[in-house]
């Protein structure tokens, strides 16, 4: 069972990029592997929370010396549930992509390289050890290379898949010099061994450049540095934005519902561990906090439709990493699934506006679309209230709901400083996330139409096999809090984790909360997605007024507070011409002129010299002679 | 005498040659192309014998010969093998084939005497990986200058093929006559050419030091390390495919081999004490070459210098002196030998297209020729060293080795992964992707004869990055031996 559904997408993607010729055999083989891997990761999901966790080992990968590397398959409540959101968003995607890439001549290699894509975010999630996890994890990787280029003719695309790829290599160094670590100090890349006794872990020092340093942290430290490039975390969040080069199904289910979230399944899969690192945590929560409201900000200023969501992705996965750092991984996973459905929700809703104008992306071109397409319209608010977190405490809510109020819960009740900040800036970014969402909602289906008559003539509605898969995501947006709060991070959490994941007194300090602290973050909700629609939706020139009036400020927010900027500046240009000098100056003209061509020369210049020496007199060599016989009589005699 | 008949059973192909085929004509053309590839094919088939009665339990060397040859100065032909020359000897033969089949149409002069140079070469190079003599290691060893020189000069394809025919020559030659100073040295001190017995011979340290600078010289060289690798990039450019296939293959190998054979267990003390030289110098090369190989615009060029940065790690895994380390360098260096050898296929295919290696005429090539874009997707993958490809679990285990005695070292050496995947997608992007070029569009998609070539190597590729159980069988005993007999000298 484990291994046919994560090897189903990998058949899947094989036969569909290079044994079938027909791209409809194509999407027929892909769509249905993983719409079975869908169904068949239920009764695993089933069997984890009975309380049956397993590993299935498949085979030795490597047998090194100082450890032993192996192929398996550890199925548990927390993989399962990845499990399960995986192979289901995957599958709603794919569908929908039979519509929305029905153009499209390459579509057998795109549906492969989903498919592709597919499988390794299911060997990540399934990995018993760091090492199997690092080949999910760059597996994931190539697949978003590949998918963000897949339109090869554009230059743009072709940039952003190479930033994605690299930006995502920086944070995989601190991956890989994570698990050198653990293998150099604790002797083993593997979870059950490395979970076995964290304590002792934890008083493990080792020296490091004259410093006495902490393993454990450094360890942990070095694996989050991966989790932020995977995770889009402030500092090397700059290639996400960029990713929506990608064809939209691409964004929805790449970079938004599953990849991107690695970052925070990881924290969870290394909770026993984060467990003793309490300083590390308290820097995951500032990285979060800080991801979670520059991306709010910048979210607030722009105009592509898909740039918008993306951004507001980066900054709900600042809210599940923050999570995860004050010690909430069940709340953080909870977050996790419930922002899957509604961000490939909102996504794919902003796939089928853009399809309905003939690819037009750009939001100062579209308005008044909601009578025109009214089902994306209809499904695009229930994804929107559901980001939003709108919901009645206590009573009943969207899936949002119940995830955001939970963390920001947990930071109010935390009671250090860290979770204090996190607090507050968690409150304002709510209401930043309702504003930028309504922005979004207002520019593109209400106002007046903005867009070209000839495009407006052609909009129409998406065919019924992209709308399907919204729906399905949109009753997704809808239940799936009301659903699974009670087992994630309700009373049953003990039972439904068991020891997948480290479980403390967070979330019951949460569930105490004073009931201000649950109302607040609706009340920001809520006054957010008013003043968006005051702004946006009553005085047109409102907006632009603030801008006008703001200016440093909005610059800042406009141009993404200059990281793309500084970073071409700090690392891009100096490694080329830094490779130039090295070239030119290094290899040609010292190395290939003192070397070989020094070589050369002097050998050229001792020769011209040493040929004036043989004139051609016979007086000169007899001299010579002479000399030399002298020499060496004076040499026997003397007895030297 | 299994051993014996691998290694000169190519030679003997080679006197064939020399004795039956005449002329330059269409038919002797095409006579020596078969008669090579099957010589080649052969070797190839004796040699997975050789891999399958190899006994990974043995420690130490096995399927020993030893002929009397100049005993009153203890020199004499031995041969041997042990986990990491056999996996050395499988490269060789295997690339080889391969070699002759990438040659088939681009070599069309002299092919009788190409394919001879070639012959020869394959003999002194499974010769190098043989010997057990250290005269005997001398001559394969420096033997194999004299066909590379040749194939570079008469073959190759470029303006100044004679000007980096000579560079190669020049600086090889500089290591190559201080080897032999400390080749002589030893035999004549010790008393005894016998590898096996200097494995257990102390050399006074104010030795070790002068013959290991010696023996440095020439492994350098060969790798080659940074300063002394300027040779690569020009002997590359000017190679013909084949050439840079088994100069990128499996001659770089020869200086690594040079350091796990000679250089570690024979000069132990003077090893460690140049360590963090070698260390220094490895990390340089991994930052400095992959810089430069940023901004190539001569596809060969760019893959040349990335062997150097690639090397650069090979150097510092040995030179960790663990067993991780150790073992992640050998098989680093089998696995650049099946992805240097496929991408300077690739490049080669594109040149025999078009005539011409400078990536600015490329670009949209995906569009004319998807299989070709795919072959060189995964090699590409395989050269950045993506995790379930050959290149990672080599480059993982040098750096697990590394990281137990060297952070910062290990450290920058990872670094060296961001760039290396820098410089290969680039390449990639500006010859695959984008709009097609004028010349993009006319190409024809691989044919049969290069599918056949590139598949095994996909294998390869991948069996050693998913399953390189069989590979660490072979190794395991010779690496941790390696290291054992380093530590406890």
């Amino acid at each position: 069972m484990e291994i046919a559904v994560v090897f189903l997408p990998l058949a899947a993607a094989i036969l569909a990029g290079g044994l079938v010729r027909s791209p409809v055999a194509a999407m027929v083989i892909t769509c249905g592997a993983v719409t079975l891997a869908a169904v068949l990761s239920l009764p695993l999901l089933a069997q984890a929370i009975a309380g049956r966790a397993e590993t299935v080992t498949l085979f030795e990968w490597m047998p090194a010396h100082s450890t032993s590397i192996t192929w398996a398959l550890r199925i548990d409540t927390l993989s399962a549930v990845m499990i399960s959101v995986v192979t289901s968003v995957s599958a709603a995607v794919h569908i929908y992509a039979v519509g929305y890439m029905s153009h499209d001549h390459h579509r057998a290699r795109f549906f492969a390289y989903l498919s592709l894509f597919t499988f390794a975010m299911l060997a990540l999630v399934t990995a018993d050890n760091l090492v199997q996890m690092f080949f999910g994890w760059e597996g994931v990787g190539l697949a978003s290379y590949l998918l963000i280029g897949f339109w090869f003719h554009k230059d743009s695309a072709n940039s952003a898949s190479i930033k994605a790829f690299l930006v995502n290599r920086v944070g995989d160094i601190g991956f890989a010099l994570g698990i050198f670590a653990a293998i150099a100090w604790f002797g083993s890349a593997s979870f059950d061994q490395l979970f076995a006794d964290p304590q002792a872990l934890a008083t493990q020092r080792v020296p490091f450049l004259g410093a006495d340093i902490h393993a454990l942290s450094v360890v942990c430290f070095l694996l989050f540095i991966g989790a932020m490039g995977k995770s889009a975390q402030i500092g090397l969040h700059t290639w996400l934005p960029d990713a929506m080069e990608g064809p939209t199904p691409v964004s929805a289910l790449i970079h938004a519902a599953t990849m991107v979230t690695a970052g925070v399944f990881m924290l969870a899969r290394l909770s026993p561990l984060l467990e003793h690192t309490p300083e590390l945590r308290t820097v995951i929560v500032l990285v979060g906090v800080a991801t979670c409201f520059i991306a709010a900000t910048i979210g607030m200023t722009q105009f592509d439709i898909k740039r918008v969501v993306a951004y507001s992705t980066m900054s709900q996965l600042g809210y599940m990493v923050f999570a995860a750092g004050l010690g909430a991984y069940p709340v953080a996973i909870f977050h996790l699934m419930t922002h899957a459905f509604f961000k490939a929700l909102l996504f794919l809703g902003a796939g089928s506006v853009i399809h309905a104008l003939s690819d037009e992306q750009d939001m100062r071109n579209m308005g008044g679309l909601a009578k025109t397409i009214p089902i994306t319209y209809t499904v695009m608010w229930i994804g929107t209230l559901a980001l939003a977190g709108i919901g009645i405490p206590g009573l009943i809510g969207f899936a949002g709901f119940y995830s955001k109020d939970l963390i920001l819960e947990v930071a109010g009740t935390h009671h250090t400083w860290v979770g204090t900040i996190a607090f507050i800036i968690g409150l304002i970014v709510a209401l930043l996330t309702a504003l930028y969402s309504t922005r979004l909602m207002m520019l593109t289906f209400h106002g007046p139409a903005r867009a070209d008559e000839a495009i407006l003539a052609r909009a129409h509605e998406s065919p019924p096999i992209m709308l399907a898969p919204l729906i399905f995501l949109a009753v997704g947006s809808v239940l799936v809090g009301v659903i699974a709060v009670s087992a994630f991070a309700g009373d049953d959490r003990t039972a439904f984790w068991g020891a997948s994941i480290a479980l403390n007194e967070t979330i019951g300090n949460a569930h105490h909360a004073p009931l201000w602290m649950k109302i607040a973050p609706v009340a920001m909700g809520l006054i957010g997605i008013l003043a968006g629609w005051l702004v946006y939706g009553r005085a047109p020139n409102l907006a632009a007024n603030i801008a006008t009036r703001t200016r440093v400020i909005y610059q800042l927010f406009f141009r993404k507070w200059y990281f793309d900027e500084i970073y071409e500046h700090m690392f891009v240009r100096p490694a080329w011409s830094i490779g130039q000098i090295f070239w030119q100056t290094g290899d040609r003209t010292i190395i290939d002129g003192a070397g070989p061509h020094g070589l050369a020369a002097l050998t050229k210049w001792g020769a011209a010299r040493l040929v004036k020496i043989q004139t051609g007199y016979i007086y000169h060599y007899a001299f010579a002679m002479l000399i030399g016989l002298v020499l060496l009589l004076f040499v026997l005699w003397g007895g030297w | 005498m299994l051993l014996a008949g691998v290694t000169f059973l190519p030679a003997l192909g080679a006197l064939a040659l020399l004795l039956f085929v005449h002329g330059d004509d269409k038919q002797a053309q095409r006579n020596s192309r078969i008669m090579t590839l099957w010589t080649s094919t052969i070797t190839f088939l004796v040699s997975l014998v050789l891999w399958t009665r190899f006994d990974s339990q043995v420690i130490g060397f096995q399927m020993v010969t030893e002929l009397p040859w100049l005993e009153d100065l203890g020199i004499s032909f031995r041969l041997g093998v042990d986990g990491i020359s056999v996996l050395f000897v499988l490269l060789s033969t295997m690339l080889m084939p391969l070699c002759i089949l990438a040659s088939w149409q681009s070599i069309t002069r002299s092919v009788k005497h190409y394919m001879i140079a070639f012959l020869v070469l394959e003999t002194l190079m499974i010769g190098t990986f043989c010997a057990l003599d250290l005269v005997v290691f001398y001559i394969f060893f420096e033997g194999v200058l004299i066909p590379m020189f040749l194939i570079i000069g008469i073959w190759g394809s470029g303006e100044e093929r004679i000007y980096a025919a000579f560079k190669f020559f020049l600086f090889t030659l500089l290591g190559s006559i201080l080897l032999l100073v400390a080749v002589i040295y030893i035999v004549v001190s010790v008393g005894t050419a016998d590898i096996r017995t200097l494995f257990h011979t102390d050399i006074p340290r104010a030795a070790q030091m002068w013959l290991w600078l010696a023996m440095f010289a020439s492994f350098a060289v060969k790798m080659p390390m940074w300063p002394v690798h300027t040779w690569l990039p020009d002997a590359h450019v000017q190679a013909p495919t084949a050439g840079s296939v088994i100069l990128a293959g499996v001659l770089l190998k020869m200086g690594g081999y040079g350091f796990l054979r000679l250089s570690l267990p024979i000069l132990p003390d003077a090893s460690a004490f140049f360590a963090p030289m070698v260390l220094t110098l490895s990390v340089i090369a991994i930052i400095y070459a992959s810089l430069v190989a940023l901004v190539q615009q001569d596809m060969k060029k760019l893959i040349a210098y990335s062997s150097i940065a690639h090397m650069g790690l090979v150097t510092a895994g040995i030179f960790s002196f663990t067993v991780d380390g150790v073992q992640g360098a050998i098989l680093l260096m089998v696995s650049h030998g099946f992805t240097s050898a496929a991408l300077f296929l690739c490049v080669g295919v594109l040149y025999d297209r078009t005539h011409t290696r400078a990536i600015e005429r490329f670009g949209g090539v995906v569009k004319a020729m998807p299989i070709f874009a795919l072959c060189f997707m995964i090699f590409t993958m395989a050269s950045i060293g993506l995790p379930g490809t050959s290149g990672f679990v080599g480059e993982f285990l040098a750096l697990v080795g590394l990281f137990q005695v060297n952070i910062p070292v290990a450290i920058i050496a990872t670094f060296g992964a961001v760039l290396g995947a820098a410089y290969m997608l680039v390449l990639y992007r500006n010859v695959m992707y984008g709009k097609p070029s004028e010349l993009a569009l006319t190409l024809r998609d691989l044919v049969n004869r290069e599918i056949v070539i590139f598949l095994p190597l996909i294998v390869l590729i991948m069996w050693l990055g998913l399953y390189p159980a069989p590979f660490f069988d072979k190794i395991g005993n010779s690496a941790y031996n390696l290291v054992y007999l380093f530590e406890n000298r």
